[in-house]
């Protein structure tokens, strides 16, 4: 165990505590608007202050991780169950047309940056937190995919798989028994750091009016509320993005720390 | 004159003894030849000479150049002396040049580094250079148009552009052919006798060290077992290390007689093609013919050596016999069956044939434990044991081979080089097939090991008829575990016939070529 | 080299025609009929059958495609249903805004991170190597919009060193640099801290290449070995980051664009979403994927320039 892989899981259980607990209690209901009471500053009764509706900043914090850790999870979630397989096949069929086509078509979905996608999602069917979990979810299926190809494809080379090639194996059965086995480190890896780019992804979304709508909570929205008064109640912009930079921090160090206690050597991705 | 004088060398890195109390003195103009098997501590002694040593590596004593002392030589004055009194070669020709620069500009760079000299003038210097060393190609080629052996004269003429009095060259010829690794010695040869340097020649190869060296050091576990002027310590040696070395590469063993029998697999007219890269925009994809008219048989028990230098087809050759690609033409058939059946392998004739690889680190999946490693080919039978039945067969397999039935519940990376070789020949024999592949299958292990797993080989021969095709680039070897050789250039099978036949009357100019290649050692003063 | 630079424009072009067909799909033929999505459901008849009109939509889907597609190779972007004008000009006012603020961005990042990233490889383990690292720890976790909101905090509000958003035009090019200088560091300094990152680990990968020794044996320092030798290698890598930082910076323009009021393709993108004007839409999103298309290939050709590997290879 590393210090890095202490903090960053820390961080991450905070939050993830934080949005299972407000499922049975937040200190304040957030449904109720309070406007006498708006734009406290941190109080015994309002830890983290209010916002420009009278709010709890903290119980909205606690709703708005939920909406984040939902739509970056699912998000993984998407990009793993499609682009895992898409690389795996990609790389046993390595130099097919297949192989061809899986490829181009990875280099044209990251043409279409996740905000790209949701401004055409959005245009069409209207903004909401599952349009977020697509547009963040189509852009994670190329990192794996390619990422997966890419750590198959020496795999491949290897005289294991040879030899059990010589045993009859077929490519498909090759591919979950010797190659999947050999790249789950990475994936896992990935994984924390594809989580933590879609909470970031989520609250640019929400930001700019593209994912969770009101009623539901989302530290995008509350940052997108905070932006007008954040001369005069800098508290309602410094809360939310705290909480953004702190858990996606948390998932970063849990990342790198998970890299080094499982293989050092492993080559993740950043974009 | 005394050029290097290496005095009571101790050297650990982070804690851990790599070399204790190593002495050594060599002479302008001499070659001396550091050999013993891995983890000797052979490249450390000369990466401690060079000053190159890891990071954490702190050592002792004193190594003298024409006067300095390395180990006392502050980091910039050493930069000053590396490339310029001391050059050094290295083993893998292929990973030491900088892919993105131009082979002359490499060159050139060693001259730039430490003379005040024009660009141009470096550029004509390291083009004479170039030339000198035996290279015909042009001095703007980038590493990767040139072949292995192409390369390691770039590295040469780098190291020895401003001809220092000392050249290291650790494993200079390992990576290379035969053919290509005689050369290469000739020309370090030549070079040590017309600029007077001292060459410290760093191998494992024996043959190479009784061919080249005026003096040799044997190394064992970081000491300094033995040394000697080369004719008067192969003649008498002194140490049991030593002899032991020296047995074990002239090991031999001895097979049992094979019965006559009949033909098993079947190789008639086989060519296979491989898409090469367009010459031109817009012309056809050409092809690449890799074997070309390739016919031979092998039979019941019958045990057959394949030689032939990198490229040649070997590799190619072993993976249509084993049915996993598709050939141009002809046919391959074992028991009278096709062993490429298209997508659907025909298990029926898999099942007769397995393999042994070259590389003992990659030929098994580091996440399976031992158990599962070697009962894969169950897959190719119909009804694979299970149960007690399956333990059973676990147990006589690894005891078959020399390991334990307890073994079977550990990972791969708990096994030395040798003992992999074991367990992949425990893997290949457990649905005992009538044909094994053994595809460079003791290239990779030390000597002592390698010769340990011939006589695996040559006692399982004696338990039971066993017929194996033995690929390998290393003569000695094959002449000692084969009853007949075929001879493999470019594709073609040049000549094939009784092993002892071959070896000792060559007809094919080419197998002529390959056997003069071949370092030998000498007939030795000891009792073998 | 030809040949090499040849597939990629076949590819570019393939990703082009694809992206189009992608775009051009989601737009005018998921909603049915977008003549009556884009006018909302209390239209009257002959409004979306004037529109339907102007779009075009009694003609085949081919025919449709097909128009849209030589128009926009004439740069006839179509007419705007909401602004009356046509889209070339909406887009002609706010590109230049949008571009040079990602090129603006894109160079600052880089300027921070090379360096940053190969004081970081030669020093590692040190002292500034951690430094560096953290910060590019916390830089990678930063929402830019959100450092976007501190920034004009700090430098707009406390300090008065820069105006709170807004964009005066390129007639006064220092003021236009001016007031697009805080919107860039905002984008920047998040991609500088991934740049860094992997500058960083591609050089201590190449650092422990054969080739880099080979160099230390001729006499070169490790800093010579690590400047003559492993940056050139190690930009291969990074190169490849670069192309796709560009679609994030051109991307991440957009949101950073709200928090500073600047007229750029991101206002006028959010403005036609919730107008439902599709026409501008769809023309905005194939203009910003058609550059970083572009750019991709850009990167390829830049590739081959620093690996002669790819120059002789097809």
């Amino acid at each position: 165990m590393n210090r890095n892989l202490i903090i960053g899981t820390v961080l991450t259980l905070v939050f993830i505590t934080l949005a299972a607990v407000s499922f049975i209690w937040t200190p304040a209901d957030i449904e109720t608007l309070d406007i006498p009471n708006k734009l406290q500053s941190s109080n015994t009764t309002n830890l983290f202050g209010t916002d420009h509706f009278g709010r709890d900043i903290l119980s909205m914090i606690m709703m708005g991780a939920r909406t984040s850790i939902a739509v970056a999870l699912v998000a993984v979630g998407v990009g793993m169950a499609l682009g895992i397989p898409l690389g795996l096949l990609a790389a046993a069929r390595h130099g097919s047309l297949l192989d061809e086509l899986i490829m181009r078509g990875n280099d044209l979905v990251f043409a279409f940056p996740s905000l790209v996608i949701a401004i055409l999602i959005t245009a069409v069917f209207g903004a909401s937190a599952v349009n977020a979990i697509i547009a963040i979810g189509i852009f994670n299926i190329p990192v794996f995919a390619r990422l997966t190809r890419g750590a198959a494809l020496p795999l491949w080379e290897r005289d294991f798989i040879l030899a059990a090639r010589v045993c009859g194996k077929s490519a498909a059965r090759i591919s979950v028994e010797h190659i999947l086995p050999n790249i789950t480190n990475l994936m896992i890896v990935q994984g924390t750091i594809q989580f933590s780019l879609g909470i970031l992804a989520e609250a640019a979304l929400s930001y700019i009016g593209l994912g969770a709508q009101p009623p539901t909570a989302s530290w995008g929205r509350m940052l997108a509320d905070a932006q007008t008064l954040v001369s005069i109640a800098p508290h309602t912009a410094l809360v939310p993005g705290f909480a953004i930079l702190l858990m996606v921090l948390g998932l970063n160090l849990m990342g790198d720390g998970l890299r080094d206690w499982l293989d050092p050597r492993l080559r993740v991705v950043r974009t | 004159m005394t050029l290097l004088a290496i005095k009571d060398l101790s050297l650990s890195i982070n804690g851990t003894q790599i070399l204790h109390n190593i002495d050594l003195d060599m002479q302008a103009g001499e070659i001396v030849a550091i050999t013993g098997e891995s983890g000797s501590g052979k490249s450390m002694t000369a990466l401690a000479v060079m000053g190159l040593l890891p990071q954490g590596a702190s050592p002792k004593g004193t190594v003298t150049l024409d006067g300095t002392d390395i180990l006392q030589t502050t980091e910039p004055d050493l930069c000053k002396m590396r490339g310029n009194a001391m050059g050094m070669v290295f083993q893998e020709p292929m990973t030491a040049l900088n892919p993105v620069q131009t082979i002359g500009n490499q060159v050139a760079e060693t001259i730039l580094i430490h003379e005040k000299t024009s660009k141009a003038e470096a550029q004509k210097r390291a083009a004479a250079m170039l030339h000198r060393v035996g290279l015909k190609v042009l001095p703007t080629r980038y590493p990767h148009e040139l072949s292995g052996g192409q390369r390691q004269r770039v590295v040469i003429a780098m190291a020895i552009a401003l001809r220092p009095k000392l050249l290291i060259a650790d494993e200079p010829t390992t990576a290379l052919d035969v053919t290509t690794q005689a050369r290469i010695l000739d020309l370090l040869r030549d070079l040590v006798r017309e600029f007077d340097m001292g060459l410290l020649l760093i191998t494992h190869d024996l043959a190479v060290v009784a061919d080249v060296a005026d003096q040799i050091v044997v190394m064992q576990k970081g000491q300094v077992v033995e040394v000697g002027k080369t004719k008067t310590l192969l003649a008498n040696m002194q140490h049991s290390y030593t002899k032991a070395l020296f047995k074990a590469s002239t090991h031999t063993v001895s097979l049992p007689d094979t019965v006559a029998s009949a033909p098993m697999l079947n190789v008639r007219n086989v060519n296979r093609d491989y898409p090469a890269a367009r010459k031109t925009l817009l012309g056809a994809k050409p092809t690449f013919r890799a074997l070309h008219d390739i016919s031979f048989q092998i039979n019941q028990g019958e045990r057959v050596g394949l030689v032939g230098e990198s490229g040649c087809g070997k590799s190619t050759l072993t993976r249509a016999i084993l049915g996993l690609e598709d050939v141009q033409g002809g046919e391959i058939t074992l028991d009278g069956a096709p062993v490429f059946t298209g997508k659907r392998p025909n298990l029926a004739v898999r099942r007769k044939m397995q393999v042994v690889f070259q590389d003992p680190y990659s030929s098994f999946n580091p996440r399976h434990r031992v158990d599962r490693l070697i009962t894969e080919p169950f897959h190719l039978l119909e009804s694979p044991p299970t149960g007690a039945a399956r333990e059973d067969a676990i147990a006589k397999a690894l005891t078959d081979v020399g390991l334990l039935p307890n073994d079977a519940t550990k990972y791969i990376h708990e096994f030395s080089g040798g003992q992999r070789q074991r367990i992949a020949i425990a893997r290949a024999l457990i649905i005992a097939p009538e044909l094994i592949i053994f595809d460079e299958a003791v290239s990779a292990l030390d000597v002592s090991v390698r010769a340990q797993v011939l006589d695996l080989i040559a006692d399982l021969c004696r338990k039971r008829p066993l017929a194996y095709l033995f690929i390998s680039h290393d003569l000695s070897v094959v002449r000692t575990v084969t009853d007949r050789v075929m001879v493999m250039q470019a594709g073609k099978i040049v000549e094939q016939g009784e092993t002892e036949t071959v070896f000792a009357n060559p007809q094919n100019p080419y197998t002529q070529t390959l056997i003069a290649a071949a370092p030998k050692l000498p007939d030795l003063g000891v009792a073998v | 080299m030809i040949r090499y630079a040849l597939g990629r424009l076949t590819s570019l072009i393939i990703s082009l025609v694809v992206a189009s067909i992608v775009i051009f799909a989601v737009i005018e033929v998921i909603p049915g009929d977008p003549a009556a999505f884009m006018l909302g459901v209390n239209a009257r008849p002959d409004t979306i059958a004037a529109l339907r009109a102007e779009m075009g939509l009694d003609q085949p889907l081919i025919t449709r495609y097909l128009d849209w597609v030589t128009g926009l190779l004439r740069c006839d972007f179509g007419q705007s249903w909401t602004y009356k004008t046509p889209v070339a000009e909406l887009i002609n006012d706010r590109i230049w805004v949008s571009l040079p603020l990602a090129i603006y961005a894109l160079i600052l990042s880089t300027l921070i991170a090379f360096p940053a990233g190969i004081y970081a490889a030669s020093r590692r383990g040190g002292a500034g190597d951690v430094t560096i690292m953290s910060a590019t720890q916390l830089g990678v976790a930063i929402p830019n919009f959100w450092f976007a909101m501190i920034l004009v905090l700090i430098f707009a509000i406390n300090l008065r060193w820069f105006s709170a958003g807004g964009f005066p035009g390129w007639d006064n090019p220092l003021q236009a640099i001016k007031s697009l200088t805080l919107p860039a560091i905002a984008l920047a300094l998040p991609q500088a801290a991934i740049l860094a990152r992997v500058m960083r680990s591609s050089l201590l990968d190449m650092l422990g290449e054969d080739f880099i020794r080979t160099a230390r044996a001729k006499g070169l320092s490790r800093r010579q070995a690590l400047w003559k030798h492993a940056v050139r290698n190690a930009l291969i890598p990074v190169l490849t980051i670069i192309g796709l930082q560009f679609s994030f910076l051109l991307a991440g323009g957009i949101i950073i664009e709200q928090v500073f009021f600047l007229p750029g393709l991101g206002r006028l993108i959010f403005q036609s979403i919730s107008a439902r004007d599709l026409i501008v839409v769809e023309s905005v999103v194939m203009l910003l994927v058609f550059t970083v298309i572009i750019v991709n290939f850009l990167v390829d050709l830049a590739y081959a320039a620093v690996d002669p590997r790819l120059r002789t290879k097809a």
